[in-house]
């Protein structure tokens, strides 16, 4: 069942985060990552780590996708993605080649043994209580730096994203075309005086 | 039965899954998708050594990788919001300036 479960989630994860990456669609690459993001935290479920794969649904697909989506409101999302790419071929050799030496770089360790447990779960805790042990006592002051940088970027993205906010995007993006040419003919205006 | 090593591969798979991302795309918002895959690959890492060595670190270690993601999302957002504003558009290329 395990086994099942496993192979089930690591291949519609591994699915899914191929199509955020290949897609040329802003909205199907942000819908297929956020049902990854969900996918996950079942892969946290799995590995008794109950109260991770709580934090992963309610930060990652609560939050940082919802984030995401009311960005893309201020971008055109249904055009698509124009990108001029070197060669593919490059592209991949180099991401298989890195591939291949994380594999190596994870598989390492795995030789050594003799790795202690340094803050084992209490006995008899489930695992949220357990990590609330561990996170208020040996994690503390970690924690109180997360809260801090937390409020920190808070502040820091309403007042980047507020900037102009009377300034409409659709209004210039109208208007672009004629801006564009009087900009032109401004800056041919200029260089002939200069010259 | 499912050892730690098929949690790490996994993982290496998604995250070069998100690398091939960061090197392949051109758009700023495909980077951050890319960025997020490869943050989620490491949480895996760390939750499936956490369990294997029954040892809690990797867990809080997880979440602070959450929290920072959480804060990266939140600055960033805030930063392509302003570049859309000043180029109208987010494609990588129209950024380089320098003609270098």
């Amino acid at each position: 069942m395990t086994t099942f479960a496993f192979y089930f989630f690591a291949t519609l994860i591994t699915l899914l985060f191929l199509v955020t990456v290949l897609s040329r669609n802003v909205l199907y690459a942000m819908t297929a990552l956020a049902a990854g993001m969900v996918l996950i935290s079942g892969l946290f479920f799995m590995l008794d780590a109950a109260f991770l794969g709580a934090v992963q649904l309610v930060v990652y697909v609560g939050a940082v996708m919802a984030l995401y989506s009311f960005a893309m409101m201020f971008f055109d999302a249904n055009k698509d993605i124009k990108e001029r790419n070197g060669s593919a071929v490059t592209v991949f050799l180099l991401g298989g080649a890195i591939a291949v030496m994380l594999v190596v770089i994870f598989t390492a360790p795995l030789i050594g043994q003799g790795v202690a447990s340094l803050y084992p779960p209490a006995e008899g805790a489930t695992n949220p209580q357990a990590v609330g042990l561990v996170l208020f006592t040996k994690y503390l002051v970690p924690f109180e730096v997360a809260a801090v940088m937390l409020l920190v970027a808070m502040i820091s993205g309403i007042i980047l994203a507020g900037k102009k906010m009377d300034f409409s995007l659709s209004v210039v993006e109208a208007t672009k075309s004629i801006d564009s040419k009087t900009i032109d003919n401004m800056d041919n205006t200029e260089k002939k005086g200069d010259k | 039965m499912i050892g730690l090593s098929h949690y790490l591969v996994l993982s290496a798979i998604l995250f070069s899954i998100g690398l091939v991302g960061v090197l392949r795309r051109k758009n700023l918002l495909m980077l951050f998708f890319a960025t997020e895959i490869m943050l989620n690959a490491a949480n895996v890492a760390f939750a499936a050594i956490s369990y294997h060595y029954n040892d809690l670190s990797g867990q809080m270690f997880a979440f602070f990788v959450v929290a920072v993601a959480a804060s990266e999302i939140a600055v960033g957002l805030g930063l392509l919001v302003i570049l859309y504003k000043k180029y109208g558009t987010l494609d990588l290329d129209e950024f380089t300036v320098m003609r270098g």
